[in-house]
């Protein structure tokens, strides 16, 4: 039942996100991402994280792609041009930044460094709203604060830069 | 094992077809209300007292010729209504209705799913229900629509967070996100004399979150004739309405169980009388219930609308820091007390 879900939920998941970076439309690439981060959200349900899972939602694809929609309407671009066209200059830089990240990907799967470790297989009831705020406000309490900090301070910027007409 | 998938499919088909028939006649109740309180009669033509209206209403709908605007986009102007409507059902899964019955053997929740992160589910899908308004505004390649559904976007959003917020008190008050924990740490003191504060604020959020008067910018009739769904006829066009009174429901339904007691009744433990306390419980959580849906129609007909810039500096400037300093008061009052 969990593994034919989950292979459900990754089908879903790599599909969308192929459609988010296939589509010329961006209103159908934004709706494929929403799509993305809800599989996303029901891979993290099934490794029992359900606050991941909820917070996943609730942040990406309740708040944050919202926006995305809200700019891309407020904009209304047109289909995307060809891009990946041989006479464009960027395509080489493109190219290399692909082949580094495919190149991660294969030492990941391959298993001859070991980052995943054993977390990812099995999370038990770490995954509990109240084991996550135990650890994040204990073990992980400076890396908390740094990026709420870093939030912080992205805040401030975002606000100055609209009342940059007030200087 | 078969008994147990039995209950629940009986349980989704009480709570889907509960929350259906009430609001056909909470449509009803509006413009019952409507025409009591603007001193006329009200819909009394079809059955005694109109009775019979909503299923008038529904067989109109359902005969009415389905337009699609010839320069809309197609798929995303067919799925909008289900998008509203599919997450304005699934959220009231998770709201207790009932203290619950021991039959067949077993204790009986009246709850379809009794997660331990109830309210945030709930956050979770309501915030998806923008969608529908969002692209259902955008697909109909109307600016009317469109208008609609950027201010509905807007206004989710802004309001979202005064919401959460404001419920973060009662959290830190029960120390737990299951709804039936907070329903239960209620018994004796309403959650509502405890987070005076936080009440109100959720009150005027979740308004806002409906898009009902005095929040409706979405659809405002003097402005944009009706918003986000204009373009939108026949059955489409009820799913929308089934979609926001759903949302009104299942609003008021989660008022009553954050900060009314829920089902519980007051001076009297329902669990100690069995099946005609369960009953006690039923009938507790609905009367409750049904006084916010009335809260809901008395304002409209009662409050005009906002404008746009007011309901930003609400949400933002007013809501916002009266949140966080409720919040600050009840985590120090629970620190210090």
């Amino acid at each position: 039942m969990t593994e034919s879900l989950f292979f459900i939920f990754a089908a879903m998941a790599i599909v969308s996100a192929l459609m988010v970076i296939l589509n010329r439309n961006p209103i159908y690439s934004a709706v494929s991402l929403v799509i993305t981060l809800f599989s996303l959200a029901g891979i993290f349900l099934l490794l029992e994280a359900y606050f991941l899972a909820v917070v996943q939602i609730i942040v990406y694809a309740g708040a944050i792609m919202v926006l995305f929609l809200f700019v891309i309407m407020l904009l209304n671009p047109g289909k995307e041009a060809k891009f990946l066209s041989p006479k464009n200059p960027r395509i080489f830089i493109i190219t290399l930044l692909s082949m580094a990240f495919i190149g991660m990907i294969i030492t990941l799967v391959s298993g001859s460094v070991n980052y995943i470790g054993e977390a990812a297989s099995s999370t038990g009831d770490l995954g509990t709203t109240r084991n996550i705020g135990l650890t994040l406000f204990t073990k992980y309490l400076l890396p908390f604060e740094i990026a709420s900090l870093l939030l912080l301070v992205a805040l401030v910027g975002a606000v100055l830069m609209t009342k940059r007409h007030l200087r | 094992m078969l008994i147990d998938i039995a209950i629940i499919i009986i349980k989704i088909m009480i709570v889907i077809g509960g929350i259906i028939t009430t609001v056909a006649y909470l449509i009803l109740a509006e413009r019952k209300v409507a025409g009591f309180i603007q001193e006329r009669y009200g819909p009394n033509r079809v059955g005694l007292w109109g009775l019979l209206q909503p299923i008038a209403d529904g067989v109109k709908t359902l005969l009415k010729e389905d337009i699609t605007p010839a320069r809309a986009n197609r798929i995303i102007y067919h799925l909008a209504p289900a998008m509203v409507l599919a997450p304005a059902l699934v959220t009231f899964a998770v709201v207790p209705f009932g203290s619950g019955i021991d039959a067949f053997g077993r204790h009986i929740a009246f709850q379809v799913a009794d997660i331990s992160i109830g309210i945030l589910f709930i956050f979770a899908i309501t915030s998806i229900g923008v969608y529908g308004v969002v692209l259902g505004g955008w697909s109909s390649n109307n600016k009317y629509s469109l208008l609609g559904g950027l201010r509905s976007s807007a206004q989710m959003i802004s309001y979202e967070i005064a919401l959460g917020l404001s419920v973060i008190g009662i959290l830190l008050l029960t120390g737990s996100l299951r709804l039936n924990d907070i329903v239960e740490a209620q018994i004796g003191m309403w959650n509502v004399f405890r987070q005076p504060v936080a009440f109100m604020i959720f009150l005027v959020a979740v308004f806002a979150e409906t898009n009902r008067l005095p929040f409706d910018l979405a659809e405002s009739e003097q402005e944009l004739i009706a918003g986000y769904h204009i373009e939108y006829s026949g059955f489409k066009y009820s799913m929308f309405m089934l979609g926001e009174y759903s949302n009104i429901i299942t609003a008021s339904a989660l008022i009553v169980t954050l900060f009314f007691g829920g089902w519980t009744v007051p001076f009297i433990d329902v669990t100690k009388f069995g099946y005609w306390g369960a009953f006690l419980s039923v009938v507790s959580f609905a009367v409750k219930t049904g006084f916010f849906l009335f809260l809901y129609l008395w304002v409209r007909w009662t409050l005009p609308r906002f404008r746009y810039d007011q309901l930003m500096h609400l949400g933002w400037k007013v809501l916002l820091p009266l949140a966080l300093l409720n919040l600050l008061f009840t985590a120090a009052w629970i620190t210090y007390v």
